[in-house]
């Protein structure tokens, strides 16, 4: 096999020991990489309908395909877990160095069992693995932890995933970050933390082996190329910030809580407002010609030194959404996320739903009391001050409210109904636990659907269904019979990406056309160059459709049904009253609708479950004797 | 102790403005040279400290070259016309002594074959040195000294003009 080592490590933090697992080409072929892989390993790995946060979920990373090669984009791996969030699959993504050092130790995944009694990193070393201890890095932030290891080997080429203080308290909004990249979403963090694990850091020096590295760097430096042109522009100049006038402009740039997805601010916090005022830096992920990641830094001022790079997403959560028009405030509490180790998105919007129980009464200042702040403080919309402040108290779980946000608006929204006989739910922005994205989905009727049957919860990556809404390919206020299909097409579509994985940024850079003609053969070039295989572009547009459906099998044996896939009362119910976007929202009648168009279009029974002979024809006979119908 | 004076010769610099830290240019290096994708065996090397300090070194044909001098088995000789430093292999045993004379960490041992590897600006290469060619964000320059002097005369003079 090239390309592969054909071997998966395994780790058992209990016994401490390792061992190693080889696998057969065709299980190569059918699962490749990244997300894809990760979930089949956590589905062979995971003993079905445990606890997220026991030792019987494991962590499972799978690396890319193209990692350590000059394929552009291609410096990435999958990590999957059950999610404690979601207590679904929990499969993430991310990039840099730690994906190319794992793929020069020869490791085509890695599956972590068990838990620690005492705090550990471990260390692969091409093929020895060592246990260390980790309790001097307690407390620890991501990037100070990460240069800690770094200076005990006094190596540079020694790479970390780890987590921060968020993930070492359970938060389950908590993540893993490795060079500043993070696997962001559904909890990670808390998962390491439950066993204990502060750090995986690799350290690989072998030469990547792949089929015809000729042909293989011809055709990366060709889409190196294309990368500097038009195709591209949008991501190297502002990045993914460039969003936030966009939104703002069609009416979904979530404010307040998506109360409206109007911002009258939305100047203050735009991309092109912080690159001229705040912008330190452009940087790549590795292997990456086109460089997206825009740094922003305050240089005075009470968030003085803040430095983080600044993506749309964290960007809508810490500010436009609790109201926040402080892009000071916003760099500061994006920094604080990044180095505690949260996830921006769900820290964001969790936060702005407090800012919301305060408005309404529920919460008062002395809920807000900790060690930190002793007297509390008053968390109005607009307060920058109080949403950093709350960044820190969730991660550390001060106080009542830091303890409560700790977990995410579901969780959190369920608590206060319970104890103070409430209706905060109604408020609570998630599906299935997961915070949602930043883009209104009440006027994306399309995305609404991606969105409500994503395996992930509320992820805009995952489904992509915004695409046809936004280009204006469908009515986005309205619903028809093509969304099915279109949801469909665009998770699959995504998963493509996610599996290999390639960051979809590239996706206009193979032929200048974005879709499946444009892409999927240039795609099946560049798998056949690493791995000799004979792959077409029925065999790339395949790899979609396993991805997502290895994901939904996992969901399904975790005891998935129907009414998981909903979305937030407030999208049902509620209208915006500002901006083109208004008195839009998503009834029952239509998402049920929306649902049986999606379930028929993938395939799958009237009850969202997958038959048998589907599962047979992908490839996936063991998964159809488990959950097939 | 100074660094040691850089010389006329050409070598391969980097402006840290606009490299990105990308690292194509460790593997198109490694591969021009080992036939191999593994950014370990690149001559030019990314360095990423902090957030936002990124740039590539590769060997700066010093005058004089210390990694010469220090080498106790005399593997290596520098090429009076380009400075380019030159590993005898039938020499050089690895024994590190030119990495602890290069004050820009410009010399790598190989992991595999136990060897120093040294820029040589890709002297066998038809379209010349492969870094600075593929280089997405044109951040590399095959360059002496004093052109890169002038360049920022230049660059400055506009600066302060146009200003
Ligand atoms: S290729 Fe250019 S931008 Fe990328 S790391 Fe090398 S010098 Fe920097
Ligand atoms: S290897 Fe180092 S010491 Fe030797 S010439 Fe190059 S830069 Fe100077
Ligand atoms: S000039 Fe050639 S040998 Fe020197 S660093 Fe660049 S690619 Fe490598």
């Amino acid at each position: 096999m090239h390309g592969y080592s054909g071997k998966i490590l395994h780790i058992d933090l209990s016994e401490r020991k390792s061992w190693l697992e080889s696998k057969p080409e065709k299980w190569y072929q059918t699962y490749i990489g990244g997300v894809s892989m990760a979930t089949r390993l956590c589905w062979e790995n995971i003993t079905p309908g445990c606890d997220p946060l026991s030792a019987e979920n494991p962590i499972c990373l799978a690396n890319g395909i193209f990692a350590g090669t000059p394929v552009p984009v291609g410096g990435k791996f999958g990590l999957a877990s059950k999610s404690p969030l979601t207590g679904f699959i929990g499969d993430s993504l991310s990039g840099s160095w730690f994906s190319t050092s794992f793929k020069r130790a020869e490791w085509d995944g890695i599956v972590i069992h068990g838990a620690s009694e005492d705090w550990v990193t471990v260390f692969v070393d091409d093929d020895m693995v060592e246990f260390r201890d980790a309790s001097h890095l307690l407390g620890l932030g991501t990037t100070e932890t990460e240069s800690a290891i770094r200076d005990e080997f006094g190596d540079d080429q020694v790479r970390t995933a780890c987590i921060g203080p968020a993930g070492e308290n359970l938060g389950r909004i908590s993540n893993v970050s490795n060079d500043g990249r993070k696997a962001g979403r559904t909890g990670h963090g808390a998962v390491w933390g439950s066993k204990k694990l502060k750090g995986l850091s690799m350290r690989g020096t072998h030469g990547v082996e792949v089929a015809d590295s000729e042909e293989l760097l011809r055709l990366s430096l060709d889409i190196l190329e294309a990368a500097q042109g038009p195709h591209t522009q949008k991501y190297r100049i502002l990045g993914t910030t460039s969003n936030v006038l966009n939104m703002n402009k069609l009416g979904l740039l979530p404010t307040k809580n998506y109360q409206e997805g109007v911002f009258e601010d939305a100047e203050l916090i735009s991309g092109e407002y912080l690159h001229e005022h705040y912008k330190a830096k452009t940087i790549a992920c590795a292997q990456c010609p086109i460089a997206c990641e825009q740094v922003g830094w305050v240089k005075e001022g009470p968030y003085a030194e803040a430095m983080s790079h600044i993506e749309y997403e964290s960007l809508f959560a810490l500010s436009s959404n609790c109201g926040v028009n402080d892009m000071e405030a916003a760099i500061k509490a994006i920094t604080n996320c990044n180095e505690l180790g949260m996830d921006t998105m769900s820290t964001g919007v969790t936060i702005s739903w407090a800012m919301e129980c305060y408005e309404r009464g529920i919460f008062t200042k002395e809920d807000f009391e900790c060690e930190r702040y002793p007297e509390g403080f008053e968390a109005n919309f607009g307060s920058g001050m109080a949403m950093v402040k709350l960044t820190e108290m969730i991660a550390h779980r001060d106080g009542y409210m830091g303890d409560l946000l700790a977990d995410g608006t579901q969780r959190a929204s369920t608590l206060l109904d319970e104890e103070r006989d409430m209706e905060s739910y109604k408020w609570a922005m998630n599906i299935k636990g997961l915070e949602t994205p930043g883009y209104d989905a009440r006027a994306l009727k399309t995305f609404a659907l991606g969105l409500s049957v994503g395996t992930r919860g509320g992820c805009h990556n995952r489904t992509a269904a915004y695409d046809p809404d936004i280009k204006g390919q469908v009515d986005r206020f309205s619903v028809d019979e093509t969304r099915g299909k279109l949801a469909k097409g665009t998770e699959e579509y995504a998963a493509v990406y996610d599996t290999l994985p390639l960051c979809k940024f590239i996706r206009r850079c193979f032929t200048g056309k974005a879709d499946r003609e444009g892409a999927w053969p240039a795609i099946a070039k560049l798998i056949n160059a690493t791995t000799g295989w004979d792959f077409d572009y029925d065999d790339v547009d395949l790899i979609g459709e396993r991805a997502h459906t290895i994901k939904k099998a996992f969901n399904i044996r975790e005891g998935w049904t129907r009414d998981d896939d909903k979305l937030p009362y407030r999208w049902k119910h509620e209208e915006m009253t500002k901006g083109p976007s208004a008195e839009s929202v998503v009834t029952d009648e239509e998402l049920e609708y929306l649902k049986d168009l999606y379930y028929e279009a993938k395939g799958w029974t009237p009850d969202g479950l997958i038959p048998k002979e589907k599962l047979v024809e992908l490839g996936m006979e063991d998964v159809a004797e488990d959950i097939g119908v | 102790m100074p660094l040691p004076s850089t010389s006329k010769h050409e070598y391969i610099t980097c402006d840290p403005d606009k490299c990105i830290g990308c690292q194509i240019c460790e593997y198109v290096c490694s591969y021009a040279k080992t036939g191999e994708f593994n950014t370990f065996r690149s001559r030019i090397r990314m360095v990423r400290d902090h957030k936002i300090l990124i740039t590539t070194v590769a060997c700066r044909t010093c005058e004089n070259a210390p990694c010469a001098i220090a080498c106790p088995r005399d593997a290596l000789k520098q090429d009076p016309k380009t400075g380019v430093i030159k590993v005898d292999t039938a020499l050089c045993d690895g024994c590190a002594w030119c990495i602890e004379a290069c004050d820009f960490g410009a010399i790598s041992i190989n992991p595999r074959t136990k060897l120093a590897e040294i820029c040589d600006l890709c002297e066998g290469e038809e379209d010349g040195p492969q870094c600075v060619k593929w280089c997405p964000k044109d951040a590399l320059e095959k360059t002496t000294p004093d052109r890169r002097a002038q360049r920022s005369r230049r660059k400055l003079a506009r600066e302060e003009i146009l200003r």
